[in-house]
């Protein structure tokens, strides 16, 4: 496929961003809101035994990598995907490509990138980004988080790609070599959406999706006896953190889910998902109090009380598995959805 | 959430940059927003940038008082912690522990120093166990 220039886009996330902008310039137009539902990326896990920085993680979304991938077995994107032992090596290969006028995304550690403000630089080696050409020594970055592009040094561009550590990128770079000349939305929103809700609703383990939400509810309150308010602020700083910062689309990805709810909707003229699309709203609002109620307790002056934070998200337990349901609902065929009224599928 | 209700908070972590939301217009629709950042985000981002710089500041006092290493202040004033230091090196966490203490660090050789250096994006000439207290970086 012969490489066209890509356009910068604003997004709400980074590695959607990034499939979304490479898939254009290889001719295949998906919003990044597609790009998240049609991947499966969405989903809840909360990993106690997974630490960072001795708190544990929290994430709303799938590891990454899965979303450009999950693509591929979705509706048919097939990536070239290389990944480096040398740092010298990786970034000839990637001079390589640019010289042939191709634009690649690449993984790279967040702290190292030094056209990130210095309050967002953190150990995250799992950003994701496109650099699109060489101007001398300076790498031309399209990051999708940023409105502009943006300019990296060489040298600090070969320090975030093959930084070591836990998601270590090792100097990870794709490009889409086929695409679909269309997307048949009838043939694959269903098994990607039908995805996702099972994931949300039946994982057979207490981390993932709705489990994993009431989960983190009674660590919460575990926590709470446990550990002195210091620990407990940081806790709750790094679950919003994850819901709410750059490279998250705000509201733990729940607007940015709806919103691709909402656009295949239109597409298929379907009313009822359109009314799901309703739901995950309210759901990712309900995220938002949840965020609220963490940060009122974050900044307060008095002891840390975790009341607040729990009944926010066991109101949020409670809208994701009703939206989620309501997921399953309008994905059934058609033949059982006039049999099973949604009403009394809300009490299974 | 709502195109109005899009926090814009002027977050100084944000450095004039903006983030991109999905937010709904008037008509109920999903579009793209820029948000110049949100209180709440803030005040767990903070929490975060001082709990390092908290660390560092304490690793620097034990530095002066003979009871730490340089490598332990560079180490949070990177916002590593000692897991992240030790997987960035591909060294043991003991060993790390033992290098951040002033007789560990004392006893490093010109190799692990480099590869100290390496990670932490320093010279070794900042690795030196001339064991000055270094002002921080903010």
């Amino acid at each position: 496929m012969n490489p066209a220039p890509i356009q910068h886009r604003h997004a709400g996330h980074c590695e959607t961003g990034v499939s979304s902008i490479l898939l254009q310039a290889a001719g295949l137009a998906l919003s990044e809101a597609m790009v998240l539902g049609l991947s499966g990326g969405l989903t809840f896990a909360h990993l106690p035994f997974v630490r960072i920085n001795e708190l544990p993680l929290t994430s709303y979304r799938m590891p990454p990598g899965r979303i450009y991938r999950g693509l591929a077995r979705r509706i048919g994107v097939r990536w070239e995907q290389q990944r480096f032992r040398s740092p010298q090596v990786g970034m000839a290969a990637l001079d390589a490509q640019l010289e042939q006028g191709r634009a690649v995304g690449l993984q790279a550690s967040v702290y190292w990138l030094p056209y990130f403000p210095e309050a967002m630089r953190f150990h995250f080696n799992a950003h994701n980004l496109i650099v699109y050409g060489r101007d001398g020594d300076d790498y031309l970055v399209s990051d999708p988080v940023f409105e502009q592009p943006q300019r990296c040094p060489a040298e600090a561009l070969q320090r975030a790609r093959f930084v070591r550590g836990a998601l270590a990128p090792k100097g990870l770079m794709y490009w889409p070599t086929a695409v679909p000349a269309v997307v048949d939305l009838h043939q694959v929103f269903r098994p990607a959406v039908r995805k996702t809700a099972n994931m949300m609703l039946r994982a057979p383990i207490p981390f993932i999706g709705v489990k994993g939400i009431r989960l983190l509810a009674s660590r919460m309150q575990r926590v709470a006896t446990r550990q002195d308010d210091r620990y407990l602020r940081l806790y709750l700083g790094q679950i919003v953190r994850m819901q709410e910062e750059i490279g998250t689309g705000g509201g733990g990805f729940r607007f940015m889910y709806a919103a691709f709810l909402q656009e295949c909707a239109k597409d298929m003229e379907r009313s009822d998902i359109a009314e799901v699309a309703e739901q995950m709203t309210a759901a990712g609002d309900a995220w938002r109090r949840f965020a609220v109620a963490c940060a009122r307790q974050i900044r307060s002056r008095q002891p840390v009380d975790l009341r607040d934070p729990v009944t926010a998200l066991d109101a949020v337990a409670a809208l994701e598995r009703q939206t989620f349901q309501g997921l399953l609902a309008v994905t059934r065929p058609a033949a059982r959805r006039q049999a099973l009224p949604i009403e009394s599928q809300k009490t299974v | 959430m709502k195109i109005d209700d899009v926090p814009q908070d002027n977050s100084p972590g944000y450095a004039s940059e903006k983030r991109a939301v999905y937010a709904r217009d008037a008509g109920g629709g999903y579009v793209l927003a820029a948000s110049t950042g949100w209180t709440v985000e803030e005040a767990a981002n903070c929490l975060a940038v001082e709990a390092f710089d908290d660390q560092a500041r304490a690793a620097r006092q034990r530095l002066a008082k003979g009871q730490g290493s340089v490598l332990e202040v560079l180490m949070y004033e990177r916002r590593m912690d000692l897991p992240t230091l030790a997987q960035a090196t591909g060294l043991w966490q003991w060993r790390v522990k033992r290098h951040l203490s002033p007789a560990g660090f004392a006893g490093l050789g010109t190799a692990l120093k480099a590869r100290y250096a390496e990670a932490l994006g320093c010279s070794l000439t900042d690795l030196a166990d001339s064991c000055a207290a270094q002002p921080g970086e903010s």
